[in-house]
C-alpha cells in the first residue's frame, strides 16, 4: 500500500460524547475517483471535514487517528495547513461571500499581486491587487467547467447551480491541487449540469488529481468511480472497486435493507377540477433561470410536476410566485387576485415553499429542530400557540410532540428535538425544511427540487410523504425537480418549461420522446395539454 | 449554455428617489439643520466659514483613522482613545524637553507610534476575545487606559519619574502634572501650529488649485484608458473653481477671501486619504474586506482573520496617535486628563453623520461628516441664543447631536441585523 496518496487510519471522532465515527479507514491513490457513501449523517461530511482541518472539529475536542499523505503522519489542524497539504475542497454548504464578484471568491486569499515600490519594502501583503489576471484566472476556471457567466458579477443573486460551479472552479483554479474533496457538488445541480461536473472530474483525475466524491446518486457513483468507501452510521462497511459491485448492492449496503420506488397511482377524479392557482403571463428576473410569460393553471388537489432543462426558468416558477425574486404579470388563487412580490401575504394565503436552495439557508442553525420546524407556522399563522387572552405563550409540549413526529415520518438522524439544527448533517437539515413547510399545513405546497441531497432510502420516506399529504389532506402540490424519473413517479401532470415558456404538458406515462421534444423546446401544438 | 448572465441590477440595487432619501437621511438631516443654524445664529459668514477650515484641518485625521478597522469588520474603534493618548505622551514628552517646530513634531511622532503599536497590538488581542462586542469593549479598553494614564501622570511623575524642578506642566507640590498644559500661545513658542504654520496659503486658491489638479488628472487617466472625458464628470470641479474666483475677485467677499489653510496639515489628511484608497487595493486590504464580510468563511480559505483584525486595529490607533498629534498642536492647549476623552465619542459621531454606519464607511463620508458635524457645532451656541435666549442650550444641543446620532445608529444597525435576519427566516 506503499503508492497510497493518502490515508486516514483508524478514525473516530465524537460530538459532545455522540460517537459519530467509530475507527474509520480509507485510502486514495492519485488519479483516482473515490465515492465516499453513506445514508444522511452516517459521517461522511465529518471525515473530510477532519481531513480539511475544520474549526467546527478542532473546537470540539478534534479527532483520533492517523493521517498519511504519501506515506507520511500529517496533523492538519487547519484550513490553511490543509491547502499547504495540496487538499482541495468543495463543502457542502456555500463558502462564499456574496457581495464579492465570482473572480473575487475564486481567488480568494490566493488573489494574483504585483510588486508596487511600498510592498517592496514592507512585504507582500502589500502588494497590489491585478484584478485584470485574476478575470483571466477565473474566466479560464469557468471555462473550463464550461459555465457562461460573467466573472465580475456579484455571487449575490446569482442560481445555486451557478454558484456550486463558482466554488469548482475556485477549487480547479488551485495549482498543485493533489487531493480534492467534493462534497455532495452535485445536490444543488441539474442533470445536464451534473454531467459537466462529472466530465470535468474525469479530466482532473486524469491529470493526477485524487478525488474524493460524495454523493447520493447512486448512478453517477457507478459512472465516475474507482472506488468506492461505504459508511453505516459511523462505521465503515464495505471499501470495493466499483467493477466489482452494482447499485443495487451500495443501495442495500448504505442502508442495511433493500430499497425501491413504486409507481403512484393515478389520481381518481379526472372529471370537473377546480383551478386553484393561475398563473398568467408570468415574468421572473431570477438571474439564470428566466421565467419569460409563463401561463399555467394548478388544479385543486393535483400533484404538478414541473420539469426542464438547466437554466431555462423551471426553477423561476415557484420562486416568483412566492415573491422571491421581481415578478410581474398574474396570479389568481383561489378565485382571487393574489399579490405579486409579497412572501409574507403568500404564506398568509397558506401557500407553502421549499425552496431549490436551502443548504444551510433559512434554518436557525442555533435553535432547536423543534423550533424550526414549527416556526412558520408559529410566525405566519400562530399555530402551536395558546392565548391566554392577555398574553400569549408558546405551547412547548404539542411543539415537542409535532416535532417528534415530524423527525419520525422523515426519519432526522438526530439526538432528539432539542439538538440544534445547526449540528444535523446537511441531509438532515433539509429534511427539517421540508418538515417546517409541511407544519404550516399549507393549501398549496411549493416544493423545489425535494430529494437533492437526500439519501435514497429517505427520498422515498420523502416522497411518501407528499404523496400521501395529498391523497389524505388534499394537499395540492408543485413539485419543481430536475430529475425526471422523480416526477414521473409521483405526479398527476408533468409540465416542461424550455426558454422561459411552458413547452408543454404531459402525463407521466408518455414516452421519452416526447418528453425529450418537449424538453429541447420543440412543441409542435405549444400550452396543448396531451391526453 | 444558453443565456449567458449578465450582471444584473438587483431588486435592492434599482435605487429609486425615495430609497437615495433613505439611505442618505443622516446627511441630509444634518444638512437641514447646519442651514437651519447658519440662519439663525447671527454669526458673520466669514467667521463661520473661517473655524470650520481650522476644525476641518484639526478634526479630519482623526476621523480618518476610523475607516479600516469599520471595513474590516470591527466596526467603530472606541479603543483610538488609547492612540489618543499615545499621542498625548510624545507631546508631553517633547514641550518637557522644550523641542518646538517641525523636529519636535517629529520627536514626537517617533515617541507615540510605537507606544500606539503596541497599544493598538492589545486592543486588537482583546477585540479578538470579545469577538461581536468590539464596541463595547472598545469603551472600556479606553476607560482603562485612562486609569493607568492617570496612575502615571498624576502620581508617578515626580515621584517614580524624577522632573526639573520648577517645571511649569507639574503641580506646585512637584507631584503629578497640571490639569492644562501650555503647548505654546503662537507660533514658534512650543508646539502650536508647529505643523499649521509651516505653510499658510489662501483656501481659495488652493482649492483652486486641487480642483484643476484633479481635472487634468481624470482627463490623463482617461486618456491612458483610451477614452475620453464626458464634460458632466468635470462640472464639480469647475463650480469650485468659479467660486472660488468669484470669492477672491468680488470685494464684497473681502474678508472670507482672505482665510488661509494650513497646507502641510491638508496635504496629510490627503495622505491618508490616499492610503485608506490604496491599501483597498493591496492584498491586505482583501483581507479586510472578506474578514469583515464573512469570518468564517475567510478563515476556512485561509486567511489568519485574527492576525488581519489586529492589524486593522495597530493601524487604526497609529494614525489615531497622529491625529491627536495634529489636532493639539492646533488648538495649543492639552487638557492633561480629558482632551484623549472625548476623542472616540467625537470622531465617531462624525463619521456617523457623514452616513458611514457599523459596517460600511469611506473617505467622503468622513469628511463630510467632519464638515457637518462641525458645523452644527460652531452654529449651536449662537443659535440656541437666538431660539431660546441662552447660548448654554445650544452647548446641551452639542452633546445631545453626539451621543444622539451614536446611539441612533448603534441602534439602527442592531434593528437592520435584526429585520435582515428576520427576512431571510420568512422568506423560507
Ligand atoms: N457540529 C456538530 N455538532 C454535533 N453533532 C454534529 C455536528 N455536525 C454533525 N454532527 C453529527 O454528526 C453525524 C454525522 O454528520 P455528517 O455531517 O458527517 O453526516 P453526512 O454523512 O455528511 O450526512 P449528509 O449526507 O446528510 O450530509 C450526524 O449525526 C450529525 O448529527
Ligand atoms: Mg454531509
Amino acid at each position: 500500500m506503499d503508492n497510497c496518496l493518502l490515508q486516514m487510519k483508524n478514525i473516530e471522532k465524537d460530538y459532545g460524547g455522540h460517537k459519530v465515527l467509530k475507527g474509520v479507514d480509507l485510502s486514495l491513490k492519485a488519479g483516482e475517483i473515490h465515492c465516499l457513501l453513506g445514508e444522511n449523517g452516517a459521517g461522511k461530511s465529518t471525515l473530510m471535514n477532519i481531513l480539511f482541518g475544520m474549526e467546527v472539529i478542532h473546537s470540539t475536542g478534534g479527532y483520533s487517528g492517523e493521517i498519511l499523505i504519501d506515506g507520511k503522519p500529517v496533523k492538519i489542524t487547519s484550513p490553511k495547513e490543509a491547502m499547504k497539504a495540496n487538499i482541495g475542497m468543495v463543502h457542502q454548504e456555500f463558502m462564499l461571500i456574496p457581495s464579492f464578484t465570482i473572480t473575487e471568491n475564486i481567488k480568494l486569499n490566493r488573489e494574483v499581486t504585483k510588486h508596487n515600490p511600498v510592498s517592496k519594502v514592507l512585504g507582500e501583503r502589500l502588494k497590489t491587487i491585478d484584478t485584470k489576471t485574476m478575470n483571466a484566472d477565473a474566466r479560464r476556471a469557468l471555462d473550463k467547467l464550461e459555465i457562461n457567466i460573467e466573472e465580475y458579477a456579484e455571487v449575490a443573486g446569482l442560481p445555486v447551480g451557478h454558484m456550486q460551479f463558482v466554488e469548482i472552479a475556485r477549487e480547479i483554479d488551485k495549482t498543485g491541487l493533489e487531493i480534492l474533496v467534493f462534497d455532495e457538488p452535485t445536490a444543488v445541480l441539474t442533470e445536464s449540469e451534473a454531467d459537466n461536473l462529472l466530465a470535468t472530474m474525469k479530466k482532473l483525475a486524469a491529470e493526477g488529481i485524487a478525488i474524493l466524491f460524495i454523493t447520493h446518486r447512486l448512478d453517477e457513483v457507478m459512472e465516475v468511480s474507482d472506488e468506492v468507501t461505504i459508511l453505516r452510521d459511523g462505521e465503515l462497511v464495505a471499501c470495493k472497486k466499483t467493477s466489482d459491485t452494482s447499485v443495487e448492492e451500495i443501495a442495500e449496503l448504505m442502508v442495511g435493507r433493500k430499497v425501491e420506488l413504486n409507481q403512484k397511482e393515478k389520481s381518481s377524479s379526472e372529471g370537473d377540477r377546480k383551478v386553484l392557482m393561475d398563473l398568467k403571463n408570468l415574468h421572473v428576473n431570477m438571474p439564470g433561470e428566466l421565467v419569460k410569460g409563463i401561463d399555467l393553471s394548478i388544479y385543486e388537489g393535483e400533484i404538478l410536476g414541473i420539469g426542464g432543462l438547466a437554466g431555462q426558468g423551471k426553477i423561476g416558477i415557484a420562486n416568483g410566485v412566492m415573491g422571491m425574486y421581481p415578478t410581474t404579470g398574474e396570479i389568481s388563487y383561489n378565485g382571487e387576485t393574489a399579490p405579486l412580490n409579497d412572501t409574507l401575504e403568500m404564506l398568509k394565503k397558506d401557500v407553502a415553499f421549499v425552496s431549490e436552495d436551502r443548504r444551510g439557508v433559512g434554518l436557525i442553525l442555533d435553535e432547536s429542530i423543534a423550533l424550526n420546524t414549527v416556526f412558520t407556522a408559529l410566525k405566519v399563522k400562530e399555530k402551536f400557540i395558546r392565548n391566554f387572552k392577555l398574553f400569549k405563550m408558546q405551547d412547548g409540549k404539542a411543539i415537542t410532540s409535532h416535532a417528534e413526529k415530524m423527525i419520525k415520518d422523515f426519519d432526522i438522524r438526530c439526538t432528539g428535538p432539542f439538538q440544534n439544527a445547526g449540528r444535523l448533517s446537511g441531509g438532515n437539515q433539509q429534511k427539517v425544511c421540508i418538515a417546517r413547510a409541511l407544519t404550516q399545513e399549507p393549501r398549496i405546497l411549493f416544493i423545489s427540487e425535494p430529494t437533492r441531497g437526500i439519501d435514497i432510502g429517505a427520498k422515498k420516506l420523502v416522497l411518501d410523504v407528499l404523496v400521501r399529504l395529498n391523497k389524505e389532506l388534499g394537499m395540492t402540490i408543485v413539485i419543481t425537480s430536475s430529475e425526471l424519473a422523480e416526477l414521473r413517479t409521483i405526479s398527476d401532470r408533468i409540465a416542461i418549461v424550455a426558454e422561459g415558456k411552458v413547452a408543454g404538458i404531459l402525463p407521466p406515462d408518455a414516452s421519452d420522446a416526447k418528453y425529450g421534444l418537449l424538453m429541447s423546446g420543440i412543441s409542435d401544438d405549444p400550452g396543448k395539454e396531451e391526453k | 449554455m444558453e443565456n449567458k448572465i449578465k450582471p444584473q441590477l438587483r431588486l435592492q440595487e434599482k435605487k429609486d428617489i425615495k430609497e437615495i432619501l433613505r439611505q442618505n437621511i443622516v446627511v441630509i438631516i444634518f444638512t437641514v439643520l447646519t442651514v437651519i443654524g447658519v440662519i439663525l445664529s447671527d454669526l458673520p459668514f466669514h467667521f463661520m466659514v473661517r473655524e470650520l477650515v481650522s476644525r476641518i484641518g484639526r478634526n479630519s485625521f482623526l476621523v480618518l483613522s476610523l475607516i479600516i478597522p469599520i471595513l474590516a469588520g470591527v466596526g467603530l474603534n472606541f479603543g483610538i482613545v488609547v492612540g489618543a493618548m499615545a499621542g498625548q505622551l510624545g507631546l508631553i514628552m517633547v514641550t518637557y524637553w522644550g523641542i518646538t517646530g517641525i523636529p519636535g513634531i517629529l520627536l514626537t511622532v517617533l515617541i507615540a507610534t510605537p507606544v500606539a503599536v503596541v497599544l493598538g497590538w492589545q486592543t486588537g488581542v482583546l477585540f479578538n476575545k470579545t469577538k461581536g462586542q468590539e464596541m463595547i469593549a472598545g469603551l472600556i479598553v479606553g476607560y482603562f487606559a485612562n486609569g493607568l494614564y492617570q496612575f502615571v501622570f498624576l502620581f508617578l511623575v515626580g515621584t517614580l519619574i524624577p522632573m526639573k524642578p520648577g517645571t511649569p506642566m507639574v503641580k506646585p507640590d512637584g507631584i503629578g502634572l497640571r490639569n492644562t498644559i501650555s503647548l505654546g500661545s503662537k507660533h514658534g513658542e512650543g508646539m502650536k501650529y508647529a505643523l499649521d504654520y509651516v505653510l499658510q496659503v489662501n483656501v481659495w486658491q488652493l482649492l483652486i488649485a486641487a480642483a484643476l489638479a484633479l481635472i487634468a488628472f481624470k482627463i490623463i487617466r482617461n486618456r491612458k484608458r483610451g477614452f475620453k472625458t464626458p464634460v458632466a464628470s468635470l462640472i464639480p470641479n469647475m463650480i469650485l473653481v468659479v467660486v472660488s474666483l468669484v470669492i477672491l475677485l468680488v470685494p464684497t467677499f473681502r474678508m472670507l477671501a482672505n482665510i488661509k489653510a494650513p497646507v502641510v496639515t491638508w496635504l496629510l489628511i490627503v495622505g491618508l486619504c490616499l492610503f485608506n484608497i490604496l491599501i483597498m487595493k493591496t492584498k491586505l486590504g482583501q483581507d479586510f474586506k472578506a474578514i469583515g464580510r464573512s469570518q468564517h468563511i475567510a478563515s476556512v480559505a485561509g486567511i489568519n482573520v485574527d492576525q488581519t483584525r489586529i492589524i486593522a486595529v495597530i493601524l487604526s490607533t497609529v494614525f489615531a496617535s497622529w491625529g491627536q498629534i495634529i489636532f493639539l498642536q492646533n488648538i495649543g492647549t492639552m487638557n492633561t486628563y480629558g482632551s484623549h476623552m472625548q476623542v472616540g465619542m467625537f470622531s465617531i459621531a462624525a463619521i456617523l453623520i457623514g452616513g458611514a454606519s457599523v459596517t460600511k464607511a469611506n473617505i467622503w463620508q468622513a469628511l463630510v461628516g467632519v464638515i457637518l458635524f462641525h458645523s452644527v457645532f460652531i452654529v449651536s451656541p449662537t443659535a440656541g441664543k437666538v431660539l431660546f435666549g441662552d447660548a448654554q442650550i445650544g452647548e446641551f444641543f452639542r452633546s445631545f447631536v453626539v451621543y444622539g446620532v451614536i446611539g441612533v445608529s448603534l441602534g439602527l444597525h442592531a434593528w437592520k441585523a435584526a429585520t435582515a435576519k428576520k427576512k431571510e427566516e420568512t422568506e423560507e
